[in-house]
């Protein structure tokens, strides 16, 4: 199929006002040596009928429908149809970034109101309108922190998301950057400012960290103002009706993954990255910002604004380089906020840190199977099993559950580690099932 | 009954008044959300916990709804109508490929799934890369990067990594003058100096100035072919020579790839790099600004530097590999893996001769439409056009007053989107018009006849055309007003 609309006639009449005769003709002022020979090695077109059977075919080779325990920053929230019916909307599909802001006044408003609404989540007073991921805020994060302090040295936690941490060290690799690593005991972060070296742009912690467990914000904020640091906290949307914001606990910058934020799974992408900070900091911020002003009549209109900080005006001087952003993804994020509401939010939140408990509560009763630390966890925590984790992975999923990340690759100190995450999908059935089949999975092997 | 035939794809937007936004429509105590009872015990107390709940806003699901679709409507898009916005191929976008980024066999799939229960979104990748390796005669392909900025990023540092690996990373890159602005952003933040030749009179690469920018110290050169004048760079071998001679690395911005599918690779031009842009020369959507894919793909010599993991295949099936000297991740997880099965639907829709006649039908509308507008308008640049053409309002300016963004704003009121406009910047008053290949001969012949009414106007009452658009749901905004006392939060308060 093709989705040209030209008939044969078309074609040729256009061509015959070029003095043309066939489609060749528009390339023959390209040079010899470049043009294609003949045909490339592609496949033939298929009709609308056989494409979607391809992709049938294709989908059908994944194994779907797992009860899902994995999380690391991707979770298996509720997905009301609310939200995808109006995020698909074709005028928010299919539009370019809202640089005409006379005819784009409804995308330009949506990203006002969910820069308004990750304001309010992270106590944090300006959101830009969305980066790619949570691993690449992270890295914009400290790309802003590096320009404001003119440093080049940045602490982070290991308890930062291991993509995070992977994802900035690629950059800092390249731009002689330093990046020191703090450990964690018994699961936070133990900061240590003697002997860390250099003075650091950045103290960089997620909260809750990557293995689920609870950090302590006054310590890491303490030591970025001890140290004339950036404190930037890493943030798991859904927790924040009961956890602290980034900003009260005194954050300067904050960033997330948004993908609970009412957007699928996707394997990972397109997800979306939060970004928000201070007033201070407002005019460093990168990628884009919807702001509110009037039109030639004195009406209500949104723009594209402070735009000097942006790639395609300062060019080499930018700090940036982000442009097409993930857009439909915040869409999505704004619909799925405002559908929530605060009671939502605060409900969520309970349900899902009350469920992690009383999964936690009841796989530490299987023989060998551990909570590694007695420390204080939201809605995600790390077990260690008696078998390799991966093994148990591919058990637990022919009992039909996704039953967690393995951790031994990003943290052989805990052996036999799996990372088990619960949200308020899961049902006391599902949890109770969980336990039983992992206690089965051991006992088989 | 009205005479049978083809129309125009062109509509105005018409609804009119503000509308509210989600804190104003907010009633405390109304919600859309709702979830079963708690059927475990509840936690009593956790550390750090939230004194007080974030200001989210309030309201039915029938309210959300109504605010949302209203949102909609007040929103220009390519199923709407036109969008001849140069540099960006806003092509129409298949349904089927958004049937596809639904699908539930992909949706839901989770970013730490081990292989063996993936295979299918392996094979989707792993199919992909195969045809974009074809399409642009390079050797592999990794996904991660999300968008074309990030793809810049990405390319630049594998080019680091060869220099590195070589023993000297070297400290320029050179970049044209109509370069995109990214361009020289990601040159910055790989660590080097961007350094701008000169186009020569004819719009292309001059290239005695880039034979003379070229030394020991540049890792390579980033170029557009077709370039942002939506012309062929026809030296590109003796422009790939003179980076090459120096062990430079050509990368090439595939911004403009729709205009040589299967008619030229950048493969064959000599560049060791390639950044695509899924979202545009491959139908996805752009969402709004986003999300996009841009998918870098290399020559077998610079394979081992690929961000890892990429996808392999195995004797036990699909699965992901580290290259050996791998630059490291650039995204969290695949990049924008539902993008990538849009455009692989795509792809598979249209096969290699609906891929061609993309290139083709491309050029062909372009061409037409460059020849009537220049009836109107200054085309500085004699050269054949590619898919897009650069026209100026500069004597229309000097005649009327008239300007490139008062003919972007006038077009809005014939229900067309405005072209690019002051881009590339060697233009003065650009006008980047890219029609794409998807729009009939009546939407080029009503475009036509757009920018034929406008220049008439412009000429009868110019002020008519300065204070366009009279038909949209704003007017101007006051960008200066924006910038200078920000509002960016319904909560911020504009400083005095």
């Amino acid at each position: 199929m093709d989705f040209t609309p030209h008939t044969d006639e078309d074609v040729a009449a256009m061509l015959a006002t070029l003095g043309m005769e066939q489609p060749e003709d528009l390339f023959a002022h390209l040079p010899d040596h470049v043009r294609v020979e003949g045909d490339l090695d592609l496949p033939a077109p298929l009709s609308e009928m056989e494409l979607m059977a391809h992709i049938d075919a294709l989908g059908a080779r994944n194994r779907t429908g797992l009860v899902c325990f994995a999380g690391g920053g991707v979770y298996d929230h509720f997905l009301p149809p609310v939200v995808r019916s109006l995020t698909m909307r074709p005028e928010f599909v299919t539009s370019y970034t809202p640089y005409q802001s006379e005819v784009s006044q409804g995308m330009l408003q949506v990203l006002f109101e969910y820069q308004s609404m990750v304001a309010s989540l992270t106590g944090l007073p300006v959101a830009n309108a969305s980066l790619y991921d949570g691993a690449t805020a992270g890295l914009e994060a400290v790309n802003l922190a590096v320009a404001a302090t003119r440093r080049s040295t940045i602490w982070v936690s290991r308890g930062l998301p291991p993509a995070t941490r992977q994802v900035i060290e690629t950059f800092a690799r390249a731009r002689d950057l330093r990046v020191v690593e703090h450990p964690l005991a018994q699961g936070r972060t133990a900061w240590a400012a003697d002997g860390a070296g250099g003075e650091p742009a950045a103290v960089v912690l997620a909260q809750p960290n990557y293995l689920g467990f609870i950090e302590d914000y006054d310590a890491a904020v303490a030591l970025a103002r001890d140290m004339g640091a950036l404190a930037i906290a890493s943030v798991d949307p859904m927790t924040l009706g009961v956890l602290r914001s980034p900003g009260a606990a005194g954050c300067d910058i904050a960033f997330a993954e948004g993908q609970p934020l009412g957007n699928p799974m996707s394997f990972g992408g397109p997800v979306l990255g939060l970004f928000a900070t201070s007033h201070a900091l407002m005019r460093r911020i990168p990628g884009r910002l919807s702001g509110r002003t009037v039109d030639q009549a004195g009406r209500t209109a949104y723009t594209l604004t402070l735009r000097t900080r942006e790639q395609d005006i300062r060019r080499e001087k930018a700090s940036s380089n982000i442009c097409t952003n993930q857009s439909l993804n915040a869409v999505a994020a704004a619909i799925y906020l405002a559908w929530l509401g605060p009671a939502g939010l605060l409900e969520v939140g309970e349900q899902s840190a009350a469920k992690a408990r009383f999964l936690a509560e009841r796989l530490s009763t299987i023989d060998d199977v551990t909570i590694p630390f007695d420390t204080p966890f939201v809605r995600e925590f790390p077990i260690t099993v008696p078998v390799a984790p991966d093994a148990v992975v591919a058990a637990m999923a022919e009992r039909g559950m996704l039953a967690g990340i393995p951790l031994s690759n990003d943290y052989p100190e805990l052996q036999g580690g799996l990372l088990v995450a619960v949200t308020e999908r899961r049902t006391r059935a599902q949890l109770e099932a969980y336990a039983t089949a992992l206690e089965e999975v051991i006992a088989d092997a | 009954m009205p005479e049978a035939g083809g129309r125009a794809v062109s509509a105005p937007l018409t609804a009119q008044g503000a509308e509210p936004t989600l804190d104003e429509l907010t009633v405390a105590g109304r919600r859309a959300s709702s979830f079963p009872g708690l059927d475990v015990p509840p936690i009593d107390e956790l550390p750090e916990r939230a004194q007080g709940r974030p200001a989210l806003p309030e309201l039915s699901e029938r309210d959300l709804v109504a605010h949302f679709t209203r949102l909609a409507q007040r929103n220009f898009a390519v199923d709407v109508g036109s969008y001849p916005l140069g540099s960006c191929t806003m092509k129409y976008n298949p349904k089927v490929a958004d049937w596809a980024g639904e699908h539930p066999g992909f949706r839901d799939l989770h970013p730490s799934m081990p292989p063996s229960l993936t295979q299918g979104a392996l094979a989707a990748l792993l199919e992909t890369e195969t045809i974009l390796c074809e399409l642009t005669g390079m050797a592999r392909a990794t996904f991660q990067p999300p968008a074309g900025a990030a793809g810049e990023l990405t390319g630049l540092l594998i080019m680091r990594a060869y220099h590195t690996a070589k023993g000297d990373a070297r400290t320029k890159v050179i970049i044209p003058d109509s370069a995109h602005g990214t361009n020289p952003a990601s040159v910055t933040l790989a660590g080097y100096e961007a350094v701008q030749v000169p186009s020569n009179d004819r719009g292309m690469v001059d290239l005695d100035a880039l034979e003379q920018a070229v030394d020991d110290q540049v890792a390579g050169l980033m170029l557009t072919n077709p370039n942002t004048l939506g012309l062929f760079e026809e030296e590109i071998r003796e422009i790939a020579d003179a980076v090459h001679g120096v062990d430079g690395l050509l990368y090439y911005d595939g911004a403009n790839l729709n205009a040589i599918l299967g008619v030229a690779r950048p493969g064959d031009m000599g560049f060791d790099i390639v950044h695509s842009n899924l979202h545009k020369t491959f139908a996805t959507p752009h969402g709004g600004g986003g999300p996009g894919s841009g998918p870098v793909a290399v020559v077998d010599r610079l394979v081992e530097f690929l961000p890892g993991p990429l996808p392999t295949r195995g004797p036990d099936g699909l699965g992901w590999e580290d290259p050996p000297s791998s630059i490291g991740r650039v995204h969290g997880s695949h990049g924008n893996f539902l993008v990538v099965l849009r455009a692989l639907t795509y792809m598979r829709a249209l096969g290699g001769d609906g891929l061609r006649s993309v290139a083709e039908r491309a050029v062909l509308n372009a061409r037409y439409l460059e020849a009537r507008v220049a009836e109107h308008f200054e085309v500085p640049f004699p050269a054949p056009c590619m898919h897009e053409f650069v026209a100026s309002a500069s004597a229309l300016k000097k005649a009327t007053g008239v300007r490139a963004v008062d003919v972007g704003k006038a077009l809005l009121d014939r229900g067309f989107h405005a072209p690019t406009i002051y881009f590339p910047l060697t233009v003065d008053e650009a006008l980047m018009v890219e029609p794409t290949e998807t729009e009939s001969r009546e939407t080029i012949d009503a475009l036509a006849d757009a920018f034929a009414e406008i220049a008439a106007l412009a000429a009868a009452d110019p002020e008519a055309v300065q204070e366009a658009p009279h038909h949209t749901p704003v007017s101007r905004p006051d960008d200066a007003l924006a910038a200078r006392r920000p509002v960016l939060t319904w909560d911020m308060e504009p400083e005095e």
